[in-house]
């Protein structure tokens, strides 16, 4: 054994060498992972590193391909959520999953409630032993409220008391903190603490790192589905931590053009946004690509949001050729000549059942149409050159989106936002879910559509994607800009300690 | 350690003095309103026509209301789940229809057997309902919306044209409807016996509760371990058995049954429950509430009739009714949710 178990010989729970595979993408890759009694055990990882996967399979949600899952030395297999409970694994979910029209203690109770000998519901024990539960956690919850009206914190709480009266010895906290306020944090810690001195064993998942070093005594880094290391904390430093995190392949990708920079095109002053983002401030220019890295929550699409005119911005200003505007839509944004491609291609970016051409013709759909009835002729010539232009494969023009491959829809998401002829163009994470080679290719179009004089913005969480792409790296970190680095000084080091937040206290 | 736990009491600050009783309060807000509403429309028709107040007067709006209370028992119980019946006049009529007609044919069948007869049908084509929708997956309003016309249409077939007539019956059957228990007429005893019993039981049971834990966040409710099939498969089942005894006591009271009886009653009884302040999104309301509902919507029913209005009116009056209903149902949530949350920053 590589780390000196900290109380027990045995595990509480163990996986070994497990895999998952989801289509063409290996989610997880032999990852072999130990839980002890009393111990809080820090799961870190970039975004897509595998850790969702392997919270699921835990969970019970999900099944490994391969490897075994052992509860106190003996293999078992989940089949469900509710088997997974039942052999004393609970998880806390980000965002709490609740009853919202239940009050506290039923929420705490669903499925286990306690009952007399007539096999009734015994409501008076139960709002008791809720009360206790919440009382020995040191929190005052008023058990007869509605859950709705709780705070994220709150519902936490819920949850954990949900555990705990189903006497879980394994607690799995999926970015518990990731929705909650400084002092609530606070509060949570001081009950991670308590759980684990009643020797329940904790999995604590975060992207957090000065969370991890505080609380956890042992830290796994997992970097594209596989087990980087496994360490005891005190061995390992924030900085080493990222250095495990980062380090992806940076082959199969295509470079940057050399583009000429022009004028600036856009420009976002102290652009702030409650509870989301606030005070950020960038340019954008002419023939350029902006590279946004940050990790998941850290604010990024939301800025994207209020430039297309989705969201609003409550304080701060918006230039486009120096110019201020207000897009309070995205039909503003447009007319502004801002294009963007969102993360979610099916629900936002294209109608599956539509062909090639009417989703490239979607956006403009008065240049193609005379007095309101669309000129299928017309709409095919248009589609038929932006479809050239993208080398848009897999089929004749007038077949439904559904039926091509992730990297051509993603092309026409493309073809549809170019044929508004756009100047400013924001793509959010455009090779997520496709494979390598159309992977390149989309890069390639970028690196193309900048070199035309293209304003670009590529949010993506795969570093090498970004560093790859872009000629200056904006960096967020839980709504705030962290660094802002040149082609040149920019590495995957120094980018995921900005996203991180780790390199706050030397700015 | 005791310091922090000191700040987080004082950092959520949840417990206000009388917090409890609030909650309590606004948690039945919903019943309370309908009860006063239903005082309101009692003391101003009771000023226009002083016939109206009459005990004799108020027996016969619980009379009125009786079977179809019985089916919205069934009718919330499946609301509550996420899910909607629009079946049920069917199976009524189906069901009394084939009650009537056995015993027409067998005129020495016991009155309890037909009874049981009816149940069994109705939770027969309940189940049907049940196995479609938790097990084919099909929205329950399409699956139900099918089962309407599949169960009218075999009820025309049984009956080919056919009716039964109050004379093709024994009296016993006829009886049901008709006799006292304790003074009070069986049709009333027996629909409050129904709600009474099922209201317990949802608050009583971990079936029921889970029936509310299913409406209101099905995705929670599986990771809570709960299975909603079986559940929502129990729903439709129990409204089908109820609707089925509905069938029985209507065959009973109308006497007169041929193919078309009960046609439309499925939404009378959602108009009732939604009106009873039940969520037809699931996961709140209270079988007293759907009572409730069925007691405003038959009196005014009721004063309409006395104050010799038309009958074009009443139909407005009760879509009116719905309206306001499931309209102060939204707004009563939003203000729950609101002042819950108020003055709690995140």
């Amino acid at each position: 054994m590589e780390v000196a178990a900290p109380q027990a010989a045995v595990p509480v729970i163990e996986l070994v060498g497990v895999s998952k595979r989801f289509g063409a993408i290996q989610a997880l890759k032999e990852v072999d992972l130990s839980l002890y009694a009393g111990e809080v055990h820090a799961l870190v990882g970039e975004n897509g590193a595998g850790k969702s996967t392997l919270v699921k399979i835990l969970a019970g949600v999900h099944r490994p391909d391969r490897g075994l899952l052992k509860i106190n030395g003996e293999a078992v297999e989940l089949r469900s959520p509710a088997q997974a409970q039942a052999v004393g694994i609970a998880v806390i979910h980000q965002e709490p999953t609740l009853f919202p029209d239940l009050d506290v203690a039923e929420n705490v109770f669903m499925g286990h409630q306690p009952r007399d000998r007539l096999g009734r519901i015994d409501w008076r024990r139960m709002y008791r032993e809720v009360e206790q539960l919440l009382q020995s956690l040191g929190v005052e919850l008023n058990v007869y409220l509605p859950v709705r009206g709780l705070s994220v914190a709150d519902r936490q709480l819920v949850e954990i008391a949900r555990a705990l009266s189903q006497d879980a010895r394994v607690l799995i906290m999926d970015e518990p903190t990731a929705s909650l306020s400084p002092r609530e944090v606070e509060d949570l810690f001081t009950i991670v603490e308590q759980l684990r001195a009643r020797q329940v064993a904790i999995l604590f998942v975060s992207h957090r790192l000065e969370e991890v070093f505080r609380l956890a005594s042992r830290v796994t880094v997992l970097r594209d589905g596989q087990r980087v290391i496994t360490a005891p904390a005190q061995d390992l430093t924030p900085e080493e931590t990222v250095r495990h995190m980062v380090g992806r392949e940076l082959a199969a990708l295509f470079p940057k053009e050399e583009a000429a920079v022009g004028e600036v095109v856009l420009e976002v002053r102290h652009l702030s946004r409650a509870g989301v983002f606030r005070d950020v401030s960038f340019q954008l220019r002419r023939g350029e690509i902006l590279g946004l890295a940050g990790l998941v929550g850290a604010g990024r699409t939301e800025v994207a949001r209020v430039l297309f005119g989705i969201d609003q911005a409550e304080s701060g200003e918006i230039l486009v050729d120096g110019r201020p505007v207000s897009i309070r839509s995205p039909r503003d944004a447009m007319r502004y000549g801002i294009a963007y491609v969102p993360e979610d291609r099916h629900q936002q970016g294209l109608v599956l059942d539509f062909s090639i051409a009417r989703n490239i013709t979607l956006s403009i759909l008065q240049r193609v149409a005379r007095f309101s009835l669309i000129r299928s002729r017309q709409e095919l010539k248009i589609a038929a050159d932006y479809a050239e232009r993208l080398r848009v494969r897999g089929g004749r023009l007038t077949q439904p989106v559904r039926a091509l491959s992730g990297g051509n829809q993603q092309k026409v998401v493309l073809g549809k936002w170019l044929a508004t002829e756009p100047r400013i163009l924001i793509l959010d994470e455009p090779t997520r879910g496709i494979d390598i080679g159309a992977k390149a290719e989309v890069h390639r179009i970028i690196s193309e559509l900048a070199a035309r004089g293209l304003a670009i913005l590529l949010i993506s969480s795969e570093l090498p994607e970004i560093l790859a792409m872009s000629d200056r790296v904006l960096v967020m970190h839980e709504g705030c800009v962290t660094g802002l680095f040149s082609r040149t000084e920019a590495d995957q080091e120094k980018v995921m300690l900005a996203a991180t937040g780790q390199n706050r206290q030397s700015r | 350690m005791s310091t922090t736990t000191t700040r987080v009491e004082e950092s959520r600050g949840r417990v206000r003095p009388g917090g409890k009783r609030l909650v309590a309060l606004v948690g039945r807000v919903r019943e309370l309103g309908l009860i006063v509403v239903l005082l309101v429309i009692v003391a101003l028709v009771g000023l226009q026509t002083p016939r109206f107040l009459t005990p004799g007067n108020f027996e016969q709006i619980l009379l009125s209301i009786a079977i179809l209370a019985i089916v919205a028992v069934g009718e919330t119980m499946v609301i509550l789940t996420r899910n909607v019946d629009l079946s049920v006049g069917s199976t009524v009529g189906m069901t009394a229809f084939v009650c009537a007609d056995v015993l027409k044919n067998h005129p020495q069948t016991p009155v309890i057997l037909i009874i049981l007869l009816g149940c069994a049908l109705g939770a027969v084509l309940g189940a049907v309902n049940g196995l479609i929708v938790a097990l084919g997956r099909v929205p329950a309003i399409v699956a139900t919306l099918g089962t309407l016309y599949l169960y009218r249409g075999l009820d025309s077939y049984i009956a080919g044209g056919t009716q039964v007539s109050a004379y093709d019956v024994p009296d016993s059957f006829l009886s049901l409807a008709t006799t006292h228990i304790l003074g009070v007429p069986a049709l009333i005893v027996f629909a409050a016996a129904i709600a009474l019993i099922f209201a317990y039981l949802l608050r009583a049971t971990r079936t029921g509760r889970e029936l509310y834990a299913l409406g209101s966040n099905p995705e929670a409710a599986r990771l809570a371990g709960l299975r909603a099939e079986r559940l929502i498969f129990l729903t439709f089942l129990l409204c089908g058995l109820l609707s089925g005894f509905a069938g029985v006591l209507w065959g009973a009271r109308f006497a007169t049954v041929d193919s078309g009886a009960a046609t439309g009653l499925e939404l009378q009884v959602i108009a009732a429950v939604v009106v009873g302040g039940v969520n037809i999104f699931g996961g709140s309301g209270t079988i007293l509430g759907a009572m409730l509902g069925a007691i405003v919507l038959g009196t005014i029913d009721n004063a309409l009739t006395l104050l010799k209005l038309s009958q074009f009116w009443l139909q407005a009056i009760d879509g009116a009714a719905i309206l306001a209903a499931v309209t102060l149902d939204a707004l009563i949530t939003r203000w729950l949710q609101h002042r819950l949350r108020g003055g709690r920053q995140r």
